[in-house]
């Protein structure tokens, strides 16, 4: 029985490979769209504006690379390991930098590990970067099951809790007895959990969406100007920005369908997230005035990994698992954080967490900051920017500096 | 300038005729769907399962026949007319009696027309001639062959006045109107307005929900005292709402358009989304013989939405309302109408509130039933049964 023990928990080389029939199934169907008439006004409050969706569907079959997310993703050292019965695919990508520091950082939806792939440069290797050798880390950038290279999972249970144990799974498993997490958007709830599951070799987390607070408002300071404006967006998010949440988190597969079938699609509903992140890729594809990383190429190449992967239904139901655990959880406390949490709050996020809200959420803040620059996709948007937070949110937690 | 007044009241028979390469596109469409994986639980929790969807489109690609559709509408008088600036379409089955009383019938989301095309006949020749009415049966703007709003403003409101505007037009100086889903908020709309000729109103989706109820069922308010009925209704209602069914409201409120670019581009989709309302998600297509719809029946309907390509166009209807629940008294603002109300709970229907409700929420209440068969779409599911209840209800207001 050892040698099928040996295959479950063996980690394999991956390459991604893609079909050029299926590429050209893809750009059949974006060519044949039919689209429905424009919408009734001139902002996106009925959702992704048509001008916006067809300049991305022209760009899609015109100039874009169909190459591009194999290409990207083959340029770095991708394995999959079996854990508690699903595949999961991540980048392995260890620094030169021997007394690096062991990083397991989980995207988001609609992202996937196409959003931090800017980020490996940096973190790894910062001494091109603008970095110090110190500043180095060894990182580990999983799939979500059900997003991206991973495995679908067939029965129900992989709520962010059951990655987060997961993830402590894989970082054993690859040796690192001794390493961070960090996560925004649903990898904020992955790493959250995994901070309160507090794994043994967990030392800390850096987190830049406030998970606590989007769920519930409830107890929270709402005196000074920030904390009222904070509210407010939550609010106005929770009423009119809420549409895509509610329905991934009740009817996934609903959506599924048509996420499956149709391109065009996949894209709109992709795109249709915050308000600030789409209006900088609407104007990246409409007016051609991206902002950073968040490009025309950079955005298709995670929509084409999305439609290649055929996971619009199995990323959606990442949501209803979260809803499910939540329903469960409704009447139980969720242990405390106890190990040291960083926090960055970008300006163009969701709601600009003020650090009252964040150390109410969690007791041993080691660092707060407020960012210049970058949205809800921080580490898409401003890659460099990012890793300086990181680089200094677990600057005191090297070298067995906090225990 | 006398001709364009004469031209934009014009009422202009209409033929339904959609392109061959219309329909030919959509078998293609349907042949070339690319399937998600299956649900992860065996029920519809997680919305229509694939085995049900991919039964109904292998049908939908292969035996079914929209000609056949085309013609069950061809066969009844149908007209379109410019109100308001926007073409209405409509069907207009007059009875062969004279004194006949005029109703104007509206239909909800997902339905059509087609869901009330069974009670034309027995509401029109009646075995009592003294029952008869004059059935108007418009398309909402944005749905079927009804002209697709290109500015906001087509609001409940809005088509209410444009109801009147079209009973008026069609020489219907006094009527009545009736409607269930969307079309009991049009026609408690046109109740609220209360036009000169409009005698009463019968809806069978009414606004019932008291606003202590609904303060609690969202969670701002304690849980009033209630009847062992009331709290049966109220348990039922929290249950539904914690199911995830109201998720196609909140979303086709939000964002319309975000959603209309997959059911416009995928039939599949399409129909995806249908299921998410209860009044379809429970119906078995001929499984159950007690269930008698058809899979033609609802292809019909989910076909004229893919082929006059309004799935988009439809959803905005929620955009205009604004979220307001159709059932909500206080939100439909239902305590304003002051001329009779009648009202009719179909018990296989998702929402069936208590007559105590209800005469709480219609001050000017005049009939009330609950019969035992018929669902959300009363008229299609169970067409005798439904007629009686509106020859009942408008009997005194003859």
């Amino acid at each position: 029985m050892s040698s099928s023990v040996d295959t479950a928990t063996e980690i394999r080389a991956f390459r991604v490979e893609i079909p050029e029939e299926q590429i050209d199934d893809l750009r059949g169907r974006i060519g044949a769209t039919r689209w429905p008439s424009k919408e009734l006004v001139d902002d996106r409050s009925q959702g992704v504006q048509l001008a916006t969706l067809k300049a991305l569907a022209d760009y899609w079959t015109g100039d874009y690379d169909f190459g591009r997310v194999a290409e990207r993703l083959n340029a770095v050292p991708q394995f999959t390991t079996e854990i508690d019965g699903v595949e999961i695919h991540f980048i392995h990508v260890r620094s030169q930098h021997e007394g690096a520091l062991p990083l397991i950082m989980t995207h988001g939806w609609p992202g996937s590990v196409i959003e931090l792939l800017e980020t490996v440069g940096p973190l790894t290797d910062p001494t091109s970067h603008g970095g110090r050798p110190e500043d180095a880390f060894h990182l580990v950038l999983p799939s979500i099951p059900g997003y991206g290279y991973s495995g679908e999972p067939t029965e129900i249970g992989w709520y962010s809790g059951r990655v987060a144990q997961a993830w402590a799974e894989l970082m054993q498993r690859l040796g690192y007895t001794r390493y961070v997490a960090q996560g925004g958007d649903q990898g904020a709830a992955v790493t959250d959990d995994m901070a309160r599951q507090a794994p043994e070799g967990l030392i800390g987390v850096h987190l830049n969406l406030l998970r606590t607070a989007l769920g519930s408002t409830a107890g929270l300071p709402t005196e000074s100007e920030q904390e009222r404006a904070a509210l407010e967006a939550v609010t106005t998010f929770r009423t009119s920005g809420f549409g895509y949440f509610l329905e991934q988190s009740t009817r996934p597969q609903t959506i599924g369908y048509a996420l499956l079938d149709s391109p065009v699609a996949l894209a709109g509903w992709m795109i249709d997230h915050d308000t600030d992140s789409y209006y900088k890729i609407s104007r990246a594809f409409v007016d051609g005035q991206p902002v950073g990383g968040l490009t025309r190429d950079h955005i298709l190449d995670n929509i084409t990994l999305y439609w290649l992967t055929a996971t619009g239904a199995s990323a959606a139901r990442s949501y209803w698992e979260g809803g499910r655990a939540a329903a469960l959880a409704a009447s139980q406390t969720p242990p405390a954080v106890t190990i040291p949490v960083g926090f960055t709050t970008f300006p163009g996020e969701i709601f600009r967490a003020p650090r009252s809200w964040v150390e109410k959420s969690y007791p041993n803040v080691v660092y707060f900051n407020e960012a210049e620059r970058g949205g809800h996709f921080a580490a898409w948007e401003e890659p460099e920017l990012f890793s300086k937070e990181l680089r200094a949110a677990f600057g005191s937690l090297r070298n067995g500096r906090s225990t | 300038m006398s001709t364009t007044v004469e031209t934009t009241t014009e009422i202009r028979p209409f033929h339904a005729e959609i392109p061959q390469q219309e329909v030919d596109d959509l078998r293609r469409r349907l042949a070339a769907t690319r399937w998600p994986d299956k649900e992860t639980v065996g029920d519809a929790s997680q919305g229509v399962p694939l085995a049900k969807l991919k039964g109904l489109v292998d049908y939908w690609a292969t035996d079914y026949d929209w000609r056949k559709a085309e013609a069950k509408l061809n066969a009844l008088p149908q007209f379109v007319t410019e109100i308001d600036g926007l073409d209405i379409h409509f069907i207009h089955a007059r009875s062969s009696h004279d004194d006949a009383l005029p109703v104007i019938i509206t239909h909800g989301w997902p339905g059509s027309v087609f869901e009330l095309l069974k009670i034309i006949e027995p509401l029109t020749e009646p075995a009592d001639g003294a029952d008869a009415f004059h059935v108007v049966i418009p398309s909402l703007p944005g749905y079927g062959f009804s002209g697709r709003p290109e500015a906001p403003g087509w609001n409940p409101d809005r088509i209410a006045r444009a109801w009147d505007a079209l009973m008026q037009r069609l020489g219907h100086g006094e009527y009545v109107a009736q409607g269930g889903d969307w079309g009991a908020v049009i026609t408690e709309t046109m109740g609220r307005q209360a036009p000169e000729g409009l005698r009463g109103i019968h809806v069978n989706l009414p606004a019932s929900v008291p606003a202590d109820v609904e303060a609690a069922l969202a969670g701002s308010g304690p849980v009033p005292e209630m009847t062992d009925e009331e709290r049966a209704v109220f348990d039922g209602l929290a249950a539904s709402r914690k199911s995830g069914f109201l998720g196609y409201f909140v979303a086709l409120t939000a964002r319309p358009q975000a959603v209309g670019y997959g059911v416009t581009d995928s039939p599949a989709g399409l129909a995806a989304l249908f299921f998410w309302h209860p009044g379809f998600a429970t119906w078995s297509f001929g499984a159950d013989p007690n269930d008698p719809k058809s899979k033609d029946e609802v292809l019909d309907d989910i076909s004229l939405y893919w082929l006059t390509n309004t799935a988009a166009s439809s959803g905005r209807l929620y955009w205009e309302h604004g979220g307001a629940f159709p059932t909500s008294a206080t939100a439909m603002k239902v305590a304003e109408i002051t001329i009779p109300v009648g009202v009719t709970v179909f018990e296989e229907d998702s929402f069936r509130p208590p007559e105590s409700w209800t005469r709480r929420a219609y001050p000017t209440l005049t009939y009330f039933n609950k019969v035992e068969r018929g669902g959300h779409f009363a008229a299609w599911e169970q067409p005798d049964l439904f007629s009686a209840e509106v020859r009942a209800a408008f009997r005194s207001l003859r």
